[in-house]
């Protein structure tokens, strides 16, 4: 991508390449946020840490009112305050703290540094404007270019996500495209202006499997050719285990495991996820019995005391399950488990109540 | 430079991810039995407008239903010789031009705003209900034809057709009052009705009572009206204190209630000539008429307020 | 599973068509063209067994829900149910013949009254046939509903949105069980449950088959769901069926490539298959059902397409050297997934 004719105005501290690979991009420390309703306060992140490598995919995965998305857009900084306020915790980018930069600041890390794609992209995109202008806005906003350069610009980018014929169709409205190619316009927005992190948020749930599998192809070819650290929030194990180099799960705002995928698929040290794994049908296995977990996710204004899972754990004993919150302990390098039983579960002698 | 329009989560993904339904689990306890129609019952006793309104309204009937309980002098004695007189004891409001007792002909002139008011409202949202359900549910060439109907008498000037209307009759009475009001003000009502039952018709539950085998009837009275009716009562309620409004402007205009029946409207038109001489002649019944109109528009708001999460 | 397959098929299908037409103009209305949303397609299901028919978007698969439970009228063809066509009646017969045949829908959050009680909602089937149950008998029939789905029978007094997702759906299915009826046409009962919501429904559907005999027409999207619960499966793409066959024969031997690329999309739970799977990636965009292409309708996507495609639309027959129908004319059997057998 040529730079000559636009003025870069971002500053210069995110030199890709130039950085210790091994420092985190991103580093989230403790979150906490809360949502104060009429009917109380939500609990919806409860101290959740976690970190990205530059180039690393890492999957928050969790079924609705685990706080996935909730924790996603408190990093982005878009979260609708009030009725959401970030309580507590760090989030820092290369070292930088975001949750105390002034609005003017944060937005130069908002799309730049840290871009977002969501689920449905028909109500993501703006109706009334044309996808060469939506793609645009990001060069013409954040780096001052010409609207003659920012639709040069669209085009290569809608080139780089693979919709055919871009030239003609950079005019186009969103409605005219199908719901695959509105996700790849989505990502040539997040895409525009080289972040370091992608967060995306369910970007295939409401898409077809075909196309799906074509998105996730065209987000892991994107980020092999610019070193981009993905983070992906979904509930699909499926599509987490093509992708992800690490997973976090969550659970009632807490997070519960977080493992290196392999590790956690075949040896989970958590009970919610090895309960998570046992209920989802499989196609490539025949005769195969689902395993139910009793009960419905907890309301958040009203989380269970002790282990938030307790209620619907089959392994939950008194009175520790019942009364301790169990802290996230170390499992091994790389992975840990918020349970009081994780060695019990990991090596299997977990008794059934 | 402004911000680019970041693409955002919708509002409602926020609230179904954060805030799981309040449900107590299979084995729990009997909670009570919430309908949205309670629950909006809920949020209206809480709500202060509300309730200033409708006590206010409240009064307002009794005064209506029974004027007599309020005062004992006749509002159609008129005694010249009292002519604009400013308060005197046992007449608190003093008297008009033609001597009758200012406090009295409020009084009992609440009746005819009250009547005009709940008759033309009922009547409004009988005939534009009906046609905006039947347009909506059953589509095709009649929704067009009912819709073009709407549309024409939407088109007519609500005071001027009203006065074209009534000049058609010999009479005056509050019939034809009412009559020229609802006649004008149904379109609102049918095209509010419309968009409702378009909307409900293609929802699942819909789906589920054809697949089931339900009649048409059936549909509409046990699945389409009840989940349809909410915006309608909200604009009926806010429209209430705009009929009273015209008919006080019809009998302002002299074309409305006959001289006979007392009405705030007619008092307001006489007391135009006095103005300057004896300003208390049109400051009692305007008063009330503002009242009046306000209580019922605060009314209005309250519901909408009570009904619209729900409506979702 | 059904042990034993009795010769009459329960329901079947035969050359269902449903195209809707495109009209311009307001007041006199000309048509000029039709969404062919279902375009001939044919299908069998016996007692006791669970057709699956899966597809993406476009493929006519919803329509088919709605043709099958009488909710459109076909433009043409014949749906037999115990041989009897139903595809035209209307009126009393037409409501007798929805005793037998009902619908478990998709969106939990939608498919129930808001303003009408659990009770009142499991209870409206008796009311629409009265000769059903009489009336004294019926509240302690939509108690034994409830407790069938496995839910608190003295919850007949509270409303829909005091329930869960999963808990609604289950007062769906004890709404569409209530007239007893033989098949339930199950369109995406599933999908809009959380995961582990999911196998309690899947579970609670099998349960009831194999307790009351039902049969099932299961559309689904999820081809994972689809092979747990599913005896047979159909495939249906742009409003046709391309493949039809058991469980065994579709998820193992898959002939017609779209099968094929289908199956290679579904994403596995399992991080260690990275890399070792067999991966077809389809070009392009779905064409729009206004417009299909002319012969194969898949082969503007197809890897195998020749000029034959184009000319000749291929039949849904079992071919030379395999074992069920496929509607290709270059069909042969690709392993694309590997099963494992853990039953």
């Amino acid at each position: 991508m040529t730079q000559d004719t636009i003025n870069t105005t971002s500053s210069a501290d995110s030199v890709r390449g130039s950085e210790d690979p091994n420092a985190p991009v991103l580093e989230v420390e403790n979150l906490h946020v809360e949502f104060r309703t009429r009917d109380g306060v939500a609990r919806a992140v409860n101290g959740v840490s976690f970190d990205l490598l530059p180039g690393e995919t890492l999957a928050i995965l969790g079924e609705s009112g685990s706080g996935k998305s909730v924790t996603a857009q408190a990093i982005m900084g878009i979260l609708d305050t009030p009725p959401g306020f970030v309580t507590q915790g760090s989030v820092r980018f290369r070292g930088t703290e975001l949750l105390t930069l002034p609005e003017k600041e944060r937005r130069r890390y908002r799309g730049e540094k840290i871009a977002m794609i969501f689920q449905d992209a028909l109500s993501s995109l703006n109706p009334v404007y044309s996808v060469g202008y939506q793609i645009g806005e990001m060069f013409r906003v954040h780096r001052g270019a010409s609207r003659a350069d920012a639709k040069k610009k669209a085009i290569e980018l809608m080139d780089r996500v693979h919709i055919p014929a871009a030239r003609q169709r950079v005019t186009d409205f969103p409605h005219q495209f199908s719901g695959g190619m509105r996700q790849r316009i989505m990502i040539a927005i997040a895409l525009s202006l080289d972040p370091e992190i992608i967060i995306a948020d369910e970007p295939t749930t409401a898409l077809d499997v075909t196309v799906q599998a074509q998105v996730m192809q065209l987000l892991a070819d994107l980020q092999a050719e610019s070193k981009m650290g993905l983070i992906l929030i979904t509930h699909d194990l499926g599509v987490v285990a093509d992708v992800a180099d690490k997973i976090s799960v969550m659970y009632a705002g807490s997070l519960i495991e977080q493992a290196p995928s392999i590790d956690l698929y075949s040896n989970p040290a958590h009970p919610y996820t090895e309960r998570l794994l046992a209920a989802i049908p499989r196609v490539d296995l025949k005769g195969q019995e689902l395993y139910t977990i009793k009960g419905i996710p907890p309301n958040l204004t009203d989380i269970p005391a002790g282990c938030a899972f307790h209620p619907r754990c089959p392994y939950a004993q008194k009175p520790i399950c019942f009364e301790q919150v169990p802290p996230l302990q170390d499992v091994s390098s790389g992975r840990r488990s918020a349970c009081h039983f994780w060695k019990e579960t990991l090596d299997g002698s977990i008794q059934t109540r | 430079m402004s911000e680019p329009s970041h693409p955002t989560a919708a509002p409602q993904d926020l609230g179904r991810e954060a805030l799981t339904l309040g449900v107590s689990p299979d084995t729990g306890e009997i909670g009570k039995p919430r309908s949205l129609w309670s629950d909006a019952w809920h949020d209206l006793r809480r709500n202060p407008t509300f309730i200033v309104s409708a006590l206010l309204i409240l009064f307002l009937i009794v005064v209506a239903v029974v004027p007599s309980l309020f005062t004992g002098t006749d509002p159609k004695f008129c005694d010249l010789s009292h002519s604009n007189e400013t308060s005197a004891p046992g007449h608190p409001f003093g008297f008009t031009r033609q001597g009758c007792d200012i406090y009295a002909r409020v009084i009992y002139g609440a009746r005819a705003s009250v009547m005009v008011g709940v008759l033309v409202t009922s009547g409004v949202v009988l005939i534009g209900g009906v046609i905006g359900a039947l347009a909506a549910f059953y589509g095709g060439a009649l929704d067009a034809v009912l819709s073009r109907i709407t549309d024409t008498f939407f088109a007519i000037p609500l005071l001027l057709g009203a006065i074209v209307f009534l000049q058609a009759f010999p009479f005056r009475n509050i019939w034809t009052v009412v009559a020229a009001i609802m006649i004008l003000g149904w379109p609102t009502v049918a095209r509010i009705m419309r968009g409702a039952v378009i909307s409900v018709k293609e929802s699942d539950f819909v789906t589920a009572a054809r697949a089931l085998g339900a009649s048409d009837m059936r549909i509409l009275r046990r699945h389409i009206l009840p989940n349809a009716i909410a915006p309608v009562i909200v604009v009926a309620t806010i429209s209430l204190g705009l009929f009273i409004v015209l008919e006080a402007t019809l009998s302002f205009l002299g074309i409305g209630l006959p001289s006979s029946t007392v009405s705030w409207g007619s008092d307001i038109n006489d007391a135009q000539s006095s103005l300057r001489s004896a300003p208390h002649v049109l400051l009692y019944p305007s008063v009330a008429l503002s009242i009046t109109v306000l209580a019922f528009m605060l009314l209005g708001d309250a519901v909408r307020d009570a009904l619209d999460p729900k409506l979702r | 599973m059904a042990a034993s397959r009795p010769d009459e098929p329960v329901l079947e299908v035969r050359g269902l068509v449903k195209h809707f037409p495109l009209t311009k103009g307001i007041l006199f209305k000309k048509q000029i063209g039709a969404v062919q949303a279902v375009d001939g397609i044919d299908l069998k299901l016996y007692k006791g067994e669970t057709l699956g028919v899966v597809g993406e978007s476009g493929c006519g698969k919803s329509t088919t829900a709605r043709l099958l439970m009488r909710l459109e009228r076909p433009t043409a063809g014949q749906i037999l149910f115990h041989g009897e066509d139903i595809a035209q009646l209307s009126g009393k017969a037409l409501k007798a013949v929805r005793r037998n045949i009902q619908i478990v829908l998709q969106d939990p959050y939608s498919s129930l009254n808001p303003r009408m009680t659990v009770g009142d909602i499991v209870a409206e089937p008796f009311e629409i046939h009265k000769d059903v149950a009489p009336k004294g008998s019926r509240r302690k029939l939509v108690q034994e509903l409830l407790e069938v789905v496995g839910l608190n029978p003295e919850h007949i007094h509270r409303y829909p949105h005091q329930f869960s997702g999963g808990q609604r759906q289950r007062i769906g299915i004890a709404r569409g069980l209530a007239l007893r009826p033989e098949i339930i046409v199950c369109d995406e009962p599933v999908s809009a449950l959380d995961v582990s919501v999911q196998a309690q429904v899947i579970n609670l559907f099998e349960k009831l088959q194999d307790e009351l005999g039902l049969s099932y027409v299961f559309i689904a999207h999820d081809l994972s769901v689809v092979r747990h619960i599913s005896d047979r499966v159909a495939v249906m793409y742009l409003g046709k069926v391309v493949e039809t066959g058991d469980e065994e024969q579709i998820y193992e031997r898959p002939t017609h490539p779209y099968t094929q690329a289908l199956l290679s999309a579904v994403p596995v739970p399992d991080p260690s298959l990275r890399g070792h799977r067999d991966q077809i990636m389809l070009e392009g965009d779905v064409p729009s059902p206004a417009n299909p292409p002319s012969g194969c309708r898949f082969r503007t996507r197809c890897w195998k397409a020749q000029d034959v495609c184009s000319v000749e639309e291929p039949e849904l027959i079992v071919r030379e050297g395999l074992d069920h129908p496929s509607a290709c004319h270059f069909a042969s059997i690709r392993e694309v997934i590997s099963t494992i057998d853990v039953s």
